[in-house]
């Protein structure tokens, strides 16, 4: 199986650039291709720092991290932003679609973003696959939290990545949305062999996952 | 070129988001444009048209009064007349060696608004003038139209008009038993002549049956050779019965049909009556021609002969050059207060879109930071900014240059109403491209600091800060 993801000793700035931020120290943490990872763990515990480590969002102050084969330490930044936008699709807990843009143009900036030839039917069969075609067309204001969902992680996968990362994509949802949330991410990065690796505190989730790496207490 | 595309979608979308906002920078900086562009147009038709029409003229001579007025009666066609001068006075100081043409001009009718000149025929050679239809005048009564006046007024060769005594559309009462037949249409040559309805001296002699054409008719009391407001009635051929009352001041009676009576001011050189009573005046030196237009032999001439002339008590010289650059100093100032106020709209407009650009940033720093997560170089994240204000400026500029040129156009349909400038807004001319480069780089300028903040704030690391 090739390695996706190879953290070691890492630490980095908690929760951004800010140098006040507290140093963290992060778990090692080794993801294979097509082994879906659960980072489990409470408020504060770092996990959407890890998850910023991985892709790139966040400086390393030291220790080993390698995505894709690329070592993020020593790779600079506009190499981080092509590796980002090629190689890994992300879903954040706020879901940062561009509101002056069509969920089509959001899709379509995704792939304009990276250089990747502009590809009309693949974004017809991602909005099929994910249930949003009569949504194309609109705002993201005009959609449902769900609908909206759905379309950020259309365009997570547009560039068909390697890496799936979400973080905390079902902690604003009940129990049957959750199940339906997280059954959509994982057929999704099945469909598009891309490994998924989500951030949460919600355990209602951790059974859908064989590998689980606990952060913090929990 | 594919970062500049995505840039310029994102650009793009980010004013359509703000659709009100965007409106209103366009409005304003297309505002300051328009009114520059304006104002540069008709100022430069103005000025190359004053050029045009008075190449060739070194000096013009006629009655004492107001220079520029002279200049803009007998040049420029647009003013009324300081009054006439003796031709007999003229005669040897236009027979100096240093003049070597000089052009006699007769004013006071007009036909529809289009001025009726008597003239020598080296009025043409002045501009150039070639015929594009018939003849030039030959005998009194004949006249030749210039291309504008033939135009607007309908009236081809072998055409009849009656003149209307004044200078201005409908002012006067007809000559209706002297009319005039079009023997002539002159090519359009994009002068004054264009707008002048031409004939002999004589014609006009003839008309007014005086040793005065009715140059004065309408101009303001000025001393010397001007007749006064009440010639303004001087009608001459009049039907019987008619009856009007002039100031005298020289020896009357004219050859007036039978019947009619009135007193006429003749404040040039009386003439013996009995010659005054058949029209015929005698020697031309007796009559009174507007004004002469005078072409120097040398340059040096520009030296002496003005004072030459001035020294004269019944005339004056004056230069067109320097006339026109006074006239266009005094304008200047409005002209300079106009520009003034169109640029502080330009400023504002600038402003507008920096304040706007500013504001925008502030909202959507999640955005440009999510550009980044996307992949996107920090150059389009500075591009898409800069491409905001770069398209607001280009939109100023066309919605500026297109209100431009309709307002010059507007002011020049309004002038050719009244058949005295030709300048108009279908016309382009080098100094926009500066006025549009000046909006483009204000515009830029308004987005620099902005898009320096949108790439110091787009990074990555601001999302996860979130």
């Amino acid at each position: 199986m090739n390695t996706l993801v190879f953290m070691q000793d890492v630490t980095c700035r908690y929760g951004g650039k800010a140098s006040a931020q507290p140093t963290i120290a992060l778990p090692n943490l080794t993801v294979t291709q097509g082994n879906h990872t659960l980072l489990l763990g409470p408020s504060g515990s770092g996990k959407t720092t890890l998850l910023n480590c991985i892709a790139g969002l966040q400086v390393v102050l030291s220790g080993r991290t390698e995505v894709a084969g690329a070592d993020m330490v020593s790779a600079t930044a506009g190499d981080r932003d092509q590796l980002r936008g090629s190689k890994i699709g992300m879903v954040m807990q706020r879901l940062h679609l561009i509101s002056a843009m069509t969920i089509r143009a959001n899709l379509l900036l995704a792939q304009r973003l990276v250089g990747t030839k502009v590809d009309h039917t693949f974004i017809e069969y991602l909005a099929q696959a994910l249930d949003i075609v009569d949504k194309l067309d609109r705002y993201p204001r005009q959609l449902s939290q769900g609908e909206a969902q759905r379309a950020a992680i259309a365009r997570a996968l547009v560039n068909k990545p390697a890496l799936l990362l979400a973080d905390e994509p079902t902690s604003a949802l009940d129990d049957k949305n959750c199940a339906a949330a997280i059954k959509l991410l994982l057929d999704q990065a099945a469909l598009h062999s891309a490994t998924l690796i989500v951030a949460t505190h919600d355990d209602r989730i951790k059974s859908h996952f064989a590998n689980i790496v606990l952060l913090g207490a929990a | 070129m594919n970062q500049l595309a995505t840039a310029f979608s994102i650009a793009a979308a980010y004013l359509r988001e703000k659709k009100l906002a965007t409106a209103l920078n366009v409005l304003l900086l297309g505002l300051g444009v328009g009114t520059i562009i304006a104002l540069v147009l008709l100022l430069a038709q103005a000025e190359d048209r004053m050029e045009r029409d008075s190449a060739g003229i070194d000096l013009v001579i006629g009655a004492k009064g107001s220079p520029m007025q002279l200049i803009l009666s007998s040049v420029f066609q647009v003013d009324i007349p300081t009054g006439n001068i003796l031709a007999a006075d003229a005669a040897p100081i236009i027979s100096s060696p240093m003049v070597k043409r000089a052009v006699p001009l007769a004013l006071g009718d007009s036909y529809k608004g289009f001025r009726i000149v008597g003239a020598s025929k080296d009025y043409l050679h002045l501009y150039q003038g070639k015929v594009a239809g018939g003849r030039l005048w030959e005998k009194p009564l004949e006249a030749v139209l210039g291309a504008d006046a033939a135009r607007a007024t309908g009236l081809g060769v072998g055409a009849e008009f009656v003149g209307t005594h004044g200078l201005a559309e409908g002012g006067g009462s007809e000559h209706g038993d002297h009319p005039y037949i079009v023997v002539g249409v002159l090519a359009s040559s994009g002068t004054v002549m264009d707008r002048l309805i031409l004939t002999d001296l004589a014609s006009v002699w003839e008309l007014h049956d005086h040793t005065a054409p009715p140059a004065m008719a309408s101009a303001p009391s000025t001393p010397a050779k001007q007749n006064t407001a009440k010639d303004v009635k001087h009608q001459h051929g009049d039907k019987p019965g008619n009856k009007h009352d002039h100031a005298h001041d020289a020896k009357p009676q004219h050859g007036d049909k039978p019947g009619n009576k009135h007193d006429h001011a003749h404040d040039a050189k009386p003439t013996p009556a009995g010659k005054v009573d058949d029209h015929e005046h005698g020697e031309d030196e007796k009559r009174e021609v507007t004004a002469y237009l005078i072409q120097y032999a040398t340059p040096l001439a520009a030296v002496s002969f003005p004072r030459t002339v001035n020294a004269s008590s019944a005339m004056q010289a004056a230069s067109p050059a320097l006339e026109s650059a006074r006239l266009f100093q005094l304008v200047g100032v409005g002209v300079t207060a106009l520009k003034g106020f169109a640029v502080v709209m330009m400023v504002c407009a600038g402003l507008g879109i920096f304040i706007g650009l500013m504001n925008a940033l502030d909202e959507r720093r999640a955005d440009l930071a999510l550009l980044r997560v996307l992949g996107a170089s920090p150059m389009v994240v500075v591009l898409s900014t800069m491409l905001q204000g770069a398209i607001l400026g280009i939109l100023g500029v066309i919605l500026g240059v297109t209100m431009g040129h309709a307002a010059a156009e507007w002011i020049g349909q309004t002038f050719a109403a009244s058949q005295r400038v030709a300048i108009g807004g279908r016309v382009w001319i080098t100094q926009e491209w500066w006025i549009i480069g000046g909006a483009l780089v204000l515009a830029l300028v308004a987005s620099l600091m902005p898009a320096w903040r949108a790439y110091r704030d787009a990074t990555p690391e601001l999302l996860a800060e979130k």
